[in-house]
């Protein structure tokens, strides 16, 4: 099929909406990803308290992406979901222990620590499972006659291993980073402590998977060394020293907000380097967007409601961020 | 476990088992969003008190209900691609953008006031923070809006065509959203959320007045649930019938499997009970009235009915299934109308408090709408099988190519992971309505009660602040 500037405007806005879910959900599984590394209660309850009036919210992009997928490029939702089985499921599941540890933890006092596992163990396996599922993708899925032709554990590897690591990681250090920004006292100091080998192995498995990804696809490698698209590789692995460079400066010197900011920024960064190698693919290397793409109809009905929709959601979504503005403190002057 | 089961056999069981669960915490918070947005409401208007301790008391039980719902939901989301991809592939197009405008137009309001309306009070002031609660009511029900107009799409699909690869592509949006079944099934769904709503309070605060008859605020929640019992038992008593009417003319195999008929007759018997064969394509031990189904169905005492052998035995819903679910939401929809019924004329007497019977039957009846949806849903669910899109998509062509042991493998764990996580869940939200409405002491097992996360040094500010 032919290039189809509806379809693509979709790929993008689909692109969109899990770039939000990474930026936004990240942190906040990475504070999860934390928990065990914070002993005190009060310094937990301090944590989960930075993103309990927003975690919600977060993680509807994730409804997004996936609700989206399915209602615009329903081909791609139809065999990345089989192929992915187990990761998905394991993402699920993980997702549930955690999204009602945010109640739960409240409501009993014998049984908190048992939610502060859940909390914990589940932001990890959503964070592995997400890792997994990526790399699985990065790999490729074997679409024949419209369905994923291939078996049930194609998705485990030793690549897929390694990205479900780098995921886990990355998210700790989204989570450290923003402790570092919404906190004080013994969490912030903690935070800023955890936060610094966080982000040299962040780095490195960054490194790493980006040694790797060239040579898994033959597109990939001509993608990342062919003019024009050469030059992103040569900027990309720049912009990242940069951030480092920023993150680092702030962690050691000081700043609350840098290191936060310079860390999306690297995750932002990475992710356009994984949407420059996929392009045009949405099913590496299979389905191409404007195989997967909807009837026109089914995507000209959706894009009324986006372009609509979207920056409202925006708007109250930041606005939610800025009423819930400034350092958390212990005390509960918070709430 | 499931040794022999045949994959789909196993992803219609994980279908059926994830959204049974789920479906019981939107049935309530659809019915208590829009309860604490009437109770902020009154309070801003008359300034009682009792009015934000009754909301109190039900915000942290919908903060903890909310919290299941949501993440039994984003299950539901992704499981139409794990085990049903053919469906997603064919119907995607068609169901996909209804979910999609419920993820833009419900989850994102009710996400992004739901911070808001449970931690911000002393943030934002009170009239804010009422827009906050009635922006989540209204998710809540936006909500239903889609998901209800894709769900009766595939019971009576309408405004597509089909494309080359076999894909459902929408023609007429309109006739696709409102598609004939969509507007009965959107009143009753709703209705039924507000029952149920209503008999859960009825019971949390017929619970507390049988030992303190005097608390105000457990008085105050009786009567407005027992007010909503009498004004709307009966109004969805009459929405199911038309909803009834209804399937007849679009799905009139669904309705001789809800009534227990094999054969097409005129003036068709009414059958209260029996015991429905589907072997044997026979209802035994009926007990009958004469002409009553015609007449509720047709409006005509030699009304005829199709029996369901006018169907090839391979395109039949189970009646066995059929047949009792529907009873039991339709035996369940009179009795509340009888609790309605009871209130009203002890509220009419001057004691409506005082009838430790009915008080006691209150309590009885508090799971009844979680029972009636349920009941409801198999109906209508099971009642259109053998087809995931009525009459054009088989339910048995809809699965994804998956192997029977990822399959079981899955279901063993929603089932462990459902039981554990809700089960917990359930009990401490019997635990929340154990405590006393209105009283500012917290329950004492618990210690101070973390109101979704508010110590109770703020909850004491704020009385004084505003």
């Amino acid at each position: 099929m032919d290039f189809n500037l509806l379809a693509f405007i979709w790929a993008a806005i689909i692109a969109f909406a899990v770039l939000a879910y990474v930026v936004l959900d990240g942190f906040d599984l990475g504070v999860g990803i934390l928990f065990p590394f914070m002993k005190g209660e009060k310094e937990r309850d301090l944590m989960m308290n930075s993103v309990a009036p927003i975690w919600d919210g977060n993680e509807t992009w994730l409804v997004l992406g996936g609700g989206g997928l399915l209602a615009v490029f329903p081909l791609a939702y139809a065999t990345i979901l089989p192929a992915l089985y187990a990761p998905i499921i394991a993402m699920l599941l993980g997702l549930i222990f955690r999204g009602v540890a945010f109640e739960f933890r409240w409501r009993t006092r014998r049984g908190k620590f048992l939610w502060d596992w859940a909390f914990a163990g589940g932001s990890m396996i959503a964070a592995f499972a997400q890792g997994v599922a990526l790399g699985a993708l990065v790999q490729g899925i074997r679409v024949e006659d419209r369905a994923y032709a291939g078996g049930w554990w194609d998705w485990l590897t030793w690549f897929s291993i390694l990205t479900g690591v780098a995921l886990i990681v990355g998210y700790g250090l989204l989570g450290a980073t923003w402790l570092v920004m919404k906190t004080e006292g013994p969490v912030h100091d903690r935070a800023r402590r955890l936060a610094k080998p966080a982000g040299i192995a962040t780095l490195v498995l960054i490194g790493l998977v980006s040694l790797i990804t060239p040579f898994l696809e033959q597109q990939y490698l001509a993608r990342w060394f062919d003019f024009p698209t050469v030059i992103f590789s040569l900027v990309v692995p720049l912009l990242v020293l940069g951030c480092a460079y920023v993150l680092f400066n702030g962690l050691i010197r000081g700043g609350d907000h840098a290191p936060f900011f310079a860390a999306q920024a690297i995750f932002i960064l990475c992710y356009a380097g994984i949407g420059i190698s996929f392009y045009p693919y949405m099913v590496p290397t299979s389905v191409t967007i404007w195989d997967a793409a909807a009837p026109d109809s089914s995507l000209a009905f959706m894009l009324v409601g986006a372009c609509i929709l979207m920056p409202i959601i925006l708007a109250y979504t930041g606005f939610a961020y800025w009423v819930f503005r400034g350092k958390v403190h212990a005390d509960g002057g918070y709430h | 476990m499931f040794q022999g089961m045949s994959a789909i056999d196993l992803a219609r069981g994980q279908f059926a088992f994830t959204v049974m669960f789920h479906i019981v915490f939107p049935a309530f918070t659809i019915g208590i969003a829009s309860y604490l947005a009437v109770l902020e409401g009154l309070w801003l208007w008359t300034r009682d008190e009792v009015y934000m301790r009754i909301f109190d008391y039900w915000k942290t039980i919908f903060a903890v209900v909310f919290g299941m719902g949501v993440v039994s939901g984003i299950v539901m989301s992704y499981q139409f691609g794990t085990n049903w991809s053919v469906f997603s592939d064919k119907a995607g197009p068609v169901i996909g953008p209804l979910m999609g405008y419920e993820v833009l137009s419900a989850f994102f309001l009710e996400a992004g006031f739901l911070g808001i309306m449970l931690f911000g009070l002393n943030k934002v002031g009170p009239k804010l923070h009422f827009t906050a609660t009635v922006m989540v009511a209204i998710g809540t029900l936006f909500s239903a809006f889609w998901i209800l107009s894709a769900n009766s799409w595939m019971q009576t699909p309408t405004g597509y065509s089909i494309n080359e690869a076999g894909q459902f592509v929408p023609e007429d949006w309109w006739a696709v959203i409102f598609n004939p079944s969509f507007p009965y099934r959107l009143v009753h769904m709703t209705l039924a959320a507000y029952l149920t709503t209503a008999f859960v309070v009825g019971a949390v605060s017929a619970w507390h007045l049988l030992s303190d008859r005097e608390n105000r605020a457990a008085r105050t929640m009786f009567s407005m649930a027992m007010w909503m019992a009498l004004i709307v038992a009966p109004v969805q008593i009459f929405a199911g019938d038309q909803h009834g009417l209804n399937t007849l003319e679009h799905q009139p195999r669904k309705i001789a499997a809800m009534e227990g008929h094999w054969e097409t007759e005129a003036g068709a018997p009414l059958i209260l009970f029996g015991i429905p064969d589907d072997d044997a394509e026979v209802t035994r031990y009926k007990l009958e009235i004469p002409y009553g189904s015609a007449l509720i169905l047709t409006h005509s005492l030699d009304g005829t009915l199709k029996g369901l052998k006018e169907w090839a035995k391979q395109d039949r819903p189970p009646m066995e299934i059929v047949f009792w679910s529907f009873r039991i939401m339709v035996g369940l929809g009179f009795l509340m109308l009888g609790i309605g019924l009871w209130s009203g004329w002890r509220r009419l007497r001057g004691h409506l408090f005082d009838d430790q019977w009915l008080l006691r039957a209150a309590i009885v009846m508090g799971p009844s709408g979680f029972v009636a949806v349920l009941a409801g849903w198999v109906t209508t669910e099971v009642g259109r099988q053998p087809y995931t899109v009525y009459e054009l998509l088989r339910t048995a062509d809809s699965a994804a190519p998956l192997a029977a042991p990822a399959v079981a493998a899955s279901l063993i764990a929603f089932i462990v992971v459902y039981c554990a996580v809700f089960g917990a869940g359930i009990f401490y939200i019997l635990r929340l309505m154990h405590r006393r409405p209105g009283h500012e002491t917290p329950v004492e097992e618990l210690g101070p009660t973390h109101a979704a996360g508010i110590p109770p040094a703020i909850d004491s500010n704020r009385a004084r602040g505003e």
